[in-house]
């Protein structure tokens, strides 16, 4: 099942392919194993969006709670960590904000474990921590979330593969073509640069943008300490003309 | 500058699936159907972890703007829905037959993919069997074998539409930009 690669196998891999995909994640990408039968072969084909695509699907109150934006009162107790803040503005390409829209996000637990039944990682469950949150955007496009820093956790691309620690995101945007699923890291994690899923955007300063800032107005004293994380949605062409 | 994407993972599973993500109608709405199919990689094998989400016009060709989503009351059509892949990497959506939004062209039902070992969301298009290539601005644009890859194929329950990710029958995706 596991692959028997290397680190320093994936590192050189990874190595090889820096600079030659762009803003966005390279699909094929071998460093990756479980891309290699996944990933499309063939050039998307371009379609001009049609109106429904132009459009974007409605959430609203009766859809999320808003008690769902923190992730640490779901339970009896306090779950085990870093209590954490993460707030950001969600805008599209011309930076208009994406409005009452909605946003999940879900992670692993303080030491690097998930809920999911499929998680064999020998690290403790907090049985005060599900790592499952909603909130909607508000009216201009901020999203709020009390959580606990997730732990970075072992996997079997290769030998000795960890994740650097993670939340994953999922958001819509002013229409359904700008849909984005991504991931949100943490600022100076030592194991960026042996990831093969983050060095899958092979342009460096594109990958930053995944990574949240530790922001110190956004710590709250005796409380939490605060993230910012802003996220640009749609556009996704110009980002490989556009000179930075 | 935009945000990158990066793999749905393989933990999604008891986060963004939801009761009632894969009925649009209830499935005693008169016109009903099943939207099924199988998701396969590029050995043929079916992805057992993936997620697809829909978003579709209703029969009138009528884009909804109602929220409702994630709580069904069994009575509003949303016109989105979202469903994880089974252990046999089959999918199922109840959903009604949309109709089309733009005059003339062919009518779809928009899809999302998205899976484990997948980099980045996918976007592609279900259109209904029995379309009209020549007439839509899409599927006069691709080569026939590949337009078909977009066209569900009607069985007794509705319409059926496998997604498959890599090789010979690989099926189309899009680029909206
Ligand atoms: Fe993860």
């Amino acid at each position: 099942m596991s692959d028997a690669a290397t680190q320093s196998e994936i590192s050189a891999e990874i190595d090889a392919l820096a600079g030659r995909g762009g803003a966005q994640p390279k699909l094929d990408y071998p460093p990756y194993r479980s891309s290699l039968l996944r990933h499309p072969t063939k050039d998307p084909q371009h379609a001009d969006p049609e109106t429904i695509e132009r459009a974007v699907p409605v959430f609203g109150h009766r859809d999320v709670d808003p008690l769902e934006a923190d992730l640490t009162i779901q339970h009896r107790g306090e779950p085990i960590g870093e209590r954490i803040v993460v707030t950001g503005r969600v805008t599209d390409a011309a930076g208009k904000p994406v409005r009452e829209q909605l946003v999940e996000v879900w992670q692993a637990n303080a030491s690097g474990r998930y809920i999911h039944k499929r998680d064999q990682h020998p690290a403790p469950i907090d049985p005060n921590f599900t790592g499952v949150g909603r909130c909607l955007t508000d009216q201009d496009g901020w999203y709020r979330f009390t959580t606990i820093k997730p732990g970075p956790y072992p996997w079997r691309n290769h030998t000795n593969a960890w994740r650097p620690a993670h939340i994953h995101f999922s958001l819509f945007g002013n229409q359904f073509t700008e849909r984005l699923i991504t991931q949100m890291y943490f600022p100076g994690d030592p194991l960026f640069g042996l990831d093969p899923i983050f060095c899958s955007i092979t342009d460096q300063r594109a990958r930053e943008r995944l990574i949240a800032r530790y922001d110190h107005e956004l710590t709250v004293p005796e409380w939490s300490t605060g993230y910012r994380w802003d996220i640009v949605l749609g556009g996704r062409e110009q980002t490989l003309t556009e000179a930075e | 500058m935009t945000t990158p994407g990066q793999t749905v993972g393989p933990f999604f599973g008891y986060a963004l699936p939801y009761a009632g993500g894969e009925q649009l109608v209830d499935r005693s709405h008169p016109d009903a159907i099943r939207l099924h199919g199988t998701v396969l990689d590029g050995a043929g094998d079916p992805v057992p972890d993936a997620l697809l989400e829909i978003w579709q016009a209703d029969g009138a060709g009528r884009v909804s703007r109602e929220p409702g989503s994630l709580h069904r009351d069994g009575y509003t059509f949303t016109g989105w829905g979202r469903a994880a892949s089974d252990r046999t990497g089959t999918y199922s959506f109840t959903t009604v037959r949309p109709g089309a939004t733009e005059p003339g062209h062919a009518p779809f039902i928009a899809l999302t993919v998205l899976a484990r070992g997948l980099l980045d969301r996918l976007f592609t298009r279900v259109y209904l069997p029995g379309q009209d290539f020549a007439a839509d601005p899409l599927l006069s644009a691709l080569p026939r074998e590949r337009a078909e890859t977009l066209c569900a194929a009607t069985d007794p329950e509705g319409l059926r539409f496998d997604v498959v990710l890599q090789g010979e029958r690989e099926t189309v995706f899009l680029n909206h930009d």
